[in-house]
Parts: structure tokens; sequence; C-alpha cells
């Protein structure tokens, strides 16, 4: 057995260190050890995207992910987002849109937006649906979370 | 629904789960409210039983007197600040009652919505509720708090008139402010309520607010809390802590219905920090961390029992057997006139048979549950639709008596009907019991497949006959085991034989979004459009004549209309359908256009697109717009899911397809453009519309496909390998 060593995360521009083995998921890192509960858990095999975060600008699913990969990499996640008290336009965007029900899906939704606006300032219709794809939402709020990503892709323009 | 109907509901049968349900009064004392909320004034609305009762033994109508009502459906309190706290038992699982709710009584009370705080599914605090299932809150609950707002607004006016010596017709009660007819005179809420020491019973006879004189209600008022899931700050159960907390794991038999030989538990044991109990059938550990308490688990060393059990190859035939041994009537309306004298005169007669399989919840958020014992007092907070239900289990499965539970129910990730039970509840109080600390369990998704239940599976025959002029003649309809909601018919048909038989279902099964009027709607909507077939006409000029209902008329013009149906011709691989119904209040027509996108090299991969959809929806008065379209645009795009791909494949004891990976889910691609038509009738009261919006979809989609293909498909998924 490997003996459990201290692993150094940087999320949300702050430090933190855990003393886990260094297989146990990131997303049981974030929420059992640093109580960083607003990244769920839905399948345990990276295919809801409830459990999205954003690692060194890449969309990462947490709960596939061991947290010896995420060591010494910028870790984003929906607790991170809102800068200054002021929402993030994605987070404006989905209330705006009434793009959510239940919202237990709702932080992966909008980190994986994120992730797809920063590649893609404007990205098409086409392109906002290829790129959600793998994100499940059960309550098939899907329209309005396209509905959303186009709001945050219009403020996002018109603030530049 | 009248205003007594609200302790007067009948349960479907086919809501399997919810055979036993505890009864409880409460034993109320006024000083125990004035310990739970403090000062202030506190409203409390009797239910409507507890009012006729209390009609029975006072005929002169004092009311209660002194003596408060056993059975409260509802109270409302307001602080010392002027802050409002409703209290019900109701629970918020991602259908915004928590916002709708709380716009009536905004609404009746005439306080802005953010001096509004729901108290929801705590059972300490709350009124007994059954649960928060059959699209009954809107209908119910909301006009009971209506009356608690109405009838405190005016007891409030009452007691600020007192207070500034002016008589109470001078005063009107306007966003939370008391002000007299010139306004040289204002109170605020708080100013009323600061100091006082109240308990007030609502009286019999209040009038509410009509829908067209509201001014909260109606209105698209944004989802209340909605600043706490974009942030990810709301806590689910699953997001809970508490001090000294451990994780639970359960070790789950091999099989469906396997029962425990042995088990060795010395090798978990002996992991530092792990409490193992083995009880009956149950093996569950608890660990300090999740890591350890997966490890515990599969350490136990176990022997299980399984029994040969059928598999989906035998599954409708085995429904067809019904449960009670087969000869009598199943259940159902009496039939009308003769099913034979209804064929003598048809011109066409039809006879077909439509299946659905099995589908699961699959809500995203598992099953989860935070137990915690404080001597002999259980606390346990779970997502579940019914916490005093679950109260009541955990009763039974623990020894314990219902005083001694408390279940919380923090704003759930959904549920659609399958988080009626309490047995991840059950196991965490269980194990919490034997390390003698709080304990979280959350389901994996695994769990979520195999141990909870599904949407019941079924087999429904219809025979009919219909006339060359397009009058049908015959219905004769037999649903096996799904169920009979949204069972009875709105065509004006003289002679009917419509039945529901109960069978024994080989997997674990229970309500659904909506139950049976899925599979009922479906069998009944293809069959019409067969029936239009026979005859060459269009499915919608044989609905119209066969339909006196307006309000099912209205939803089938304002449809169709919006979709602009019988302006476009199909055209090879592209197709349109249609359907209508009614179920639980609520009236609902949907158009569907579909397209086959075939795959040029591999015929056997095309694939069904479900392009454009458009429903026409009516439940009364809406409360908000914005609310009841994204709960319609959700409902097609869940029954997506239902309509093409989604059923459980499994073979003896075993789910051969309980996983993300395997079963496939309607996701972004899937969903069409969905176009909602709200039909607001401000002259009806409210319905639920949590469930309804969803049967429509499926017989749609199946009468599209057979518009563009001329291929008729019976069978719920319709293409679960794709079309060829």
């Amino acid at each position: 057995m490997p003996m459990p060593k201290v692993t150094e995360l940087t999320i949300n521009g702050r430090r933190a260190s855990v003393n886990v083995e260094p297989d146990v998921p990131l997303l049981s890192v974030l929420r059992d050890y640093l109580d960083l509960t607003g990244t769920k858990y839905g399948c345990g095999e990276g295919r809801c995207g409830a459990c999205s975060v954003i690692i060194d600008g890449q969309l990462t699913r947490s709960c596939v992910t061991p947290v010896a990969k995420a060591a010494d990499k910028n870790i984003t996640t929906i607790e991170g987002l809102a800068k200054d008290r002021k929402l993030h336009p994605l987070q404006e965007a989905f209330i705006k849109a009434d793009a959510m029900q239940c919202a237990f899906c709702t932080s992966g939704m909008i980190m994986a937006a994120s992730a797809l606006l920063n590649r893609n300032a404007r990205p098409t219709r086409e392109e906002i649906v290829s790129f959600m794809n793998r994100n499940v939402c059960r309550c098939g709020v899907y329209q309005r979370i396209v509905e959303a990503i186009q709001i945050a892709v219009d403020t996002g323009s018109a603030e530049k | 629904m009248t205003e007594d109907q609200d302790d007067l509901i009948s349960i479907e049968p086919e809501r399997y789960e919810l055979l036993a349900g505890p009864g409880y009064n409460f034993n109320l004392d006024r000083r125990d409210f004035i310990k739970t909320f403090g000062l202030g004034i506190l409203f409390i609305v009797p239910t409507a039983r507890a009012r006729s009762q209390q009609r029975d033994q006072d005929e002169s109508g004092r009311g209660f007197g002194n003596n408060l009502p056993q059975e409260i459906s509802a109270w409302i309190h307001i602080d010392e600040a002027g802050k409002v706290t409703v209290l019900t038992g109701k629970v918020e699982f991602g259908q915004n009652v928590r916002t709708s709710l709380t716009q009536a009584v905004a609404d009746e009370l005439h306080v802005p919505v953010s001096s509004i705080q729901l108290v929801m599914g705590d059972t300490d605090v709350v009124p007994f509720d059954m649960g928060t299932f059959g699209s009954r809150t809107t209908p119910i609950m909301a006009p009971q708090l209506r009356r608690a707002a109405a009838a405190a607004r005016e007891m409030l006016i009452g007691m600020a008139a007192e207070q500034l010596q002016l008589p109470s017709n001078d005063l009107r009660l306007v966003d939370a402010h008391f002000v007299n007819h010139d306004k040289s005179k204002t109170l605020t809420l708080a100013e009323v309520a600061r100091g006082r020491k109240l308990v007030k019973v609502i009286p019999e006879n209040i009038s509410i607010t009509p829908p067209a004189n509201w001014t909260i209600a109606g209105t698209s008022v944004t989802k209340v809390d909605a600043v706490d899931f974009v942030t990810g700050r709301h806590r689910y159960t699953s997001d809970l802590k508490r001090d000294g907390m451990l994780y639970g794991k359960i070790v789950r038999p091999a099989t469906l219905n396997a029962v425990l030989r042995s088990a060795n538990t010395k090798p978990a044991e002996a992991i530092p920090g792990v409490k193992v109990v083995v009880d009956g059938n149950f093996i569950g550990v608890a660990a300090p961390d999740p890591q350890t308490a997966i490890k515990a688990a599969n350490a136990v060393v176990v022997d299980w029992q399984s029994t040969t059990q059928p598999s989906n190859a035998e599954l409708f035939e085995l429904l067809r057997k019904p449960a009670n041994g087969g000869g009598g009537r199943g259940r159902g309306s009496r039939p009308q006139g003769s099913i034979s004298d209804g064929l003598a005169v048809a011109d066409k007669k039809l006879e077909s048979t439509y299946t659905v399989e099995y589908i699961a919840h699959a809500p995203l958020e598992p099953r989860a549950a935070v137990a915690e014992w404080t001597g002999d007092k259980l606390t346990v907070w779970t997502g579940t639709q019914r916490p005093f239900g679950v109260r009541g289990e955990l009763a039974e499965a623990l020894h314990i008596p219902e005083d001694k539970i408390r279940v919380i129910v923090p704003d759930t990730g959904s549920g659609y009907g399958g988080k009626h039970t309490g047995e991840c509840a059950i196991e965490a109080a269980r194990l919490a019991r034997a390390a003698g600390k709080p304990v979280k369990l959350v389901w994996t998704r695994a769990e979520e497949f195999n141990w909870a239940y599904f949407r019941p599976a079924g087999v429904i025959d219809v025979k009919s006959g219909v006339k060359a002029d397009g009058t049908i003649t015959a219905w004769e309809f037999h649903n096996y085991n799904s169920g009979s909601a949204g069972i009875q018919i709105k065509y004006d048909i003289p002679n009917t034989d419509i039945q529901f038989h109960q069978s024994n279902s080989p997997l674990r099964q229970g309500s659904y979004r909506g139950l049976a009027a899925t599979a009922n709607h479906f069998a009944r909507e293809c069959h019409i459009d067969e029936l239009a077939n026979a005859v060459k006409m269009n499915p919608l000029e044989l609905r119209l004549k066969n339909i006196k209902d307006q309000r099912l008329r209205a939803v089938l013009e304002a449809a169709t209309k919006a979709f602009g149906w019988g302006k476009t011709k199909a055209v090879n691989d592209r197709g349109f359908g249609l359907s209508c119904g009614f179920e639980k209040g609520s009236y609902v027509a949907t158009c569907a256009e579909i397209a086959i996108e075939r795959d040029a090299k591999n015929r056997k991969n095309s694939q069904v697109r479900i392009v454009r959809v458009v429903e026409a929806f009516e439940c009364g008065a809406v409360v908000n717009p914005l609310h009841l379209k994204n709960q319609i645009e959700g409902a097609i795009a869940q029954a997506v899911g239902g309509a093409l791909f989604e059923a459980i494949q499994f073979e003896n004891g075993k789910i051969l397809n309980g996983r993300f990976a395997d079963y496939r889910l309607p996701r972004f691609g899937d969903t069409p453009m969905i176009e909602v038509v709200l039909v607001d009738r401000k002259d009806l009261p409210s319905e639920g519309a949590g469930e309804t919006p969803i049967v429509g979809l499926a017989p749609a989609v199946g009468n599209a496909i057979f518009n563009a293909t001329g291929l008729r498909l019976r069978s719920l998924p319709l293409t679960p390998k794709g079309i060829r």
C-alpha cells in the first residue's frame, strides 16, 4: 500500500494541502476534506459533468481525476467564479434565463460553459450544444442553458 | 378541486411504494408554539377535516374557541422584525414551489417576496403533510396558504388600527406597511408584531384574491434562492457535514432479492476507526473518511443466496398474468354501452398492443442521508418527497416512537417521484446508532439504479371501432401493470370498457413523474392515429370530431396553430405527429416534427431526431409563467429519453445497464427546439403542472415516425437501437 502523502493544491487562488492517498479522486478531496461542496457527485465515471472543475484552463471531471494529478496546478471551482462578491456573467445569465430547476447540475454546467467561453468567446449554437453535450441535466433545462450561455456571450462582448 | 378535498385525496394504485403510510395527530400547546417561534404573531390553519369536525361539534359556529385544532395544514409566523416565516410540509425538488408558494403568500398578505421565508419539510416544525407528489402543491397547499395569509392580513389590520386608534376600515396593508386614507398615519409590520405573544387560529370563510386581481402571483418572479444555486452555496443533503461525522457504505447483495447466508466482518473490523453492522439482511460500515469506508465494505467477505429471476425476454408475457390469478375485472370505471354493439356498427375495427419498459428516475443527486443521534432522539437530513412518511419508516425500522425522530429535507437535487421512500435514511440511522456518531450516506449511481425503484413496465391492449366518417364507436382498453393514471378518456365514445390489471412485477417499481399517464397516453394517442389512418382522415380532424370538451379542444387548437399543423406535407424521412390529453386537472396538446437521420454506410445506424416540439398547456390560472414554461420544456426534454431510448435491461436478478455509461439519458444534442404555448385561464383555479406536460411527447413522436416512414412503432422506447 502506498503511504499517504501531502498534496499541495491551489484552489481558487488559495493554497491548500491535504494528507490523502494520491489516487483519491479530486472530487472527494474538494467535498469531503476541504468542504468545497459546490462541485457535485453525479455518476463517478465522468459521464454527467456535475463534478466539472477547471484545472489550468482545462475542463476536468474531478470524479475521475486523482488528486495527485492536480498538484501544483491552478484549480477553479464554482466557489471561485464570482469575483469581489460580483457574480460571473454566466452566473447572472443562468439566473436571467431561469436555466435551472433542481440546480444540482448547475455548478457543473456553469464551469463547463466557462471553459467553453475561455477558448471560444463567441460560440455558435451548434458549438455550444456540441461542447455541453457531456453534461447532464435530468430536469431537461437544456434549451434554457443554451440561452443562458448565449446571454453571457452577449454581455461579455458588450463589456469589451 | 374544492377546498375540502385537501385531506380526502385519492392515491393511484400504481403508487406501489406508498402502500403503508403513517397517520399522525399533533398534540398542540400554545406554549410550545411560543417556544418554537419566539415572540411575534403566529397564525395557524386547521385542515379541512379539522374544520368540518369542529363544525359538527359546534353548531353555533364559534370556531375553535380556546382549543387549538388537532390537525393543522400550515402556519405563518411574523416575528418582531416583521419577517414572515411560512411553514409547510411540502418540499422543493426543482419544481419551484418554494417560489410559487412564496408568491401566493406575498400576494395575499401584501408584503414583498423578499420579506418571506419558507420553512419546508422539517417534521419538528412544519405541519403534517402526506408528501410532495401528485401535482397537489399548487391546487391544494397554495389556496390554504392564501387563506392563512388573507386572514392574517385582516387580523393584522385590526391590530394596527387599535394601535393607531383608527377604525380598521381606514387602514390598508400595502407592501408591508399599514397606511390610512390620506397616508398621515402609518405603521410597519414590525411595529405591530413587536412584543406580541399571540397564537391565532385562521377562521372559516376567508375569501381569497381571485386570479384576475393577483399582483405578485401570475408574474414571472425569479427563483427565490437562485443566487445560492449558481454560486454552489446551497447545501443539498449530500453536502452536509456534522462534527465527528463518519461516512457510511452499504455492502450490497450480489443480486436483487438475494438473502444473506454468512458474512465474515473481521477483516473490515481490523481497519482502524471502522464500525461494521450486520443486522438481518443488512451489512454496512462507517468509517472516518469515504475511502476507508469503501475499503472496509470491500473487505467484508459475504456469501449471498441468490434465486432464479425473470429477464427482459419474458417481461411482457409475465405482466399479462394478473396478480390476483385472473378471472375478475380489473380496476376502472363502469363499462359504458356494449363493445360488441360498438364494433358491429363500425366500418373499421382495430386491435393493437402497446408496451412500455421499466425506466429509471436517475435524479442527478442520488439518495443521501445524514443521521445523528442525540441520546434517544434521532435527526435525519435526507432528500425525500415524503418527510413524514420517511419519519414513519424510520420509526418502524428502528422500533422507536415517531416523536423521537426529526426528518429535515434540504432543497433536493430532484426526484421525479423516485424519492418517496426512506431506505437511505434508515441505513444511515442504523449505522449512526451503532457508531455513536453522525453518519453520512450517499448512494452511488450504481446503487441508485439497483436499489431504488423504477417506473413500472406495462402492456396495453386496445380494441376499437370507427365509422367511415371518423366517429369512434367502441373503445376497449386494458392496461397490465403500468397503472391507471390518465387511463380515462375525453373522447365521446358511446361504448367503452377501460380497465387496469395489477400484475406481479419482476422488478421493484413505483411512482414516476406522471405515473402511468405517459403509458396510457402513448397507447391511446397512437391508437387514435391508427384509427385516423384506417379511415384516411387527418388526425387533428378525427380528434376534433370526437372531442366535445372545450378545454381540450382549446389546447389542441392552440398547439396546432402555433405549430402550423397541416401547412407542411410530410416528405421522405421527415414527419409530423400530434397528441392530446388530460391528467391531474391539466390539459395538454403536443405537436412534434421528426427527421430520420440516415447513416449512408450502415442503414442500421439510422436515428430518429426530434427536430421541433410545440406544446400547448392549460392548468387554470398561471401562477408563474416563467417557471411554468421551464417545467413544460424540461418535461418535454426529459420525455425524449423514455420516448426514444431509455429502458432498463435486466437478467436473472441483475440490472445490466445500471450506470450512465450504459443507460442513455437525454442530452443537449437530443433536445428539440421547444415552443410552449400557455393557455392562461384566470377564471379557473390553478392546477399542478409538474407532471402532465410529460405525457404528450411519446405519442406525438410515435405518430410522427409513422407519418415519415409508414412504420407503426408500438413499444416505448420507440427506437432504442435506432431505426431501419
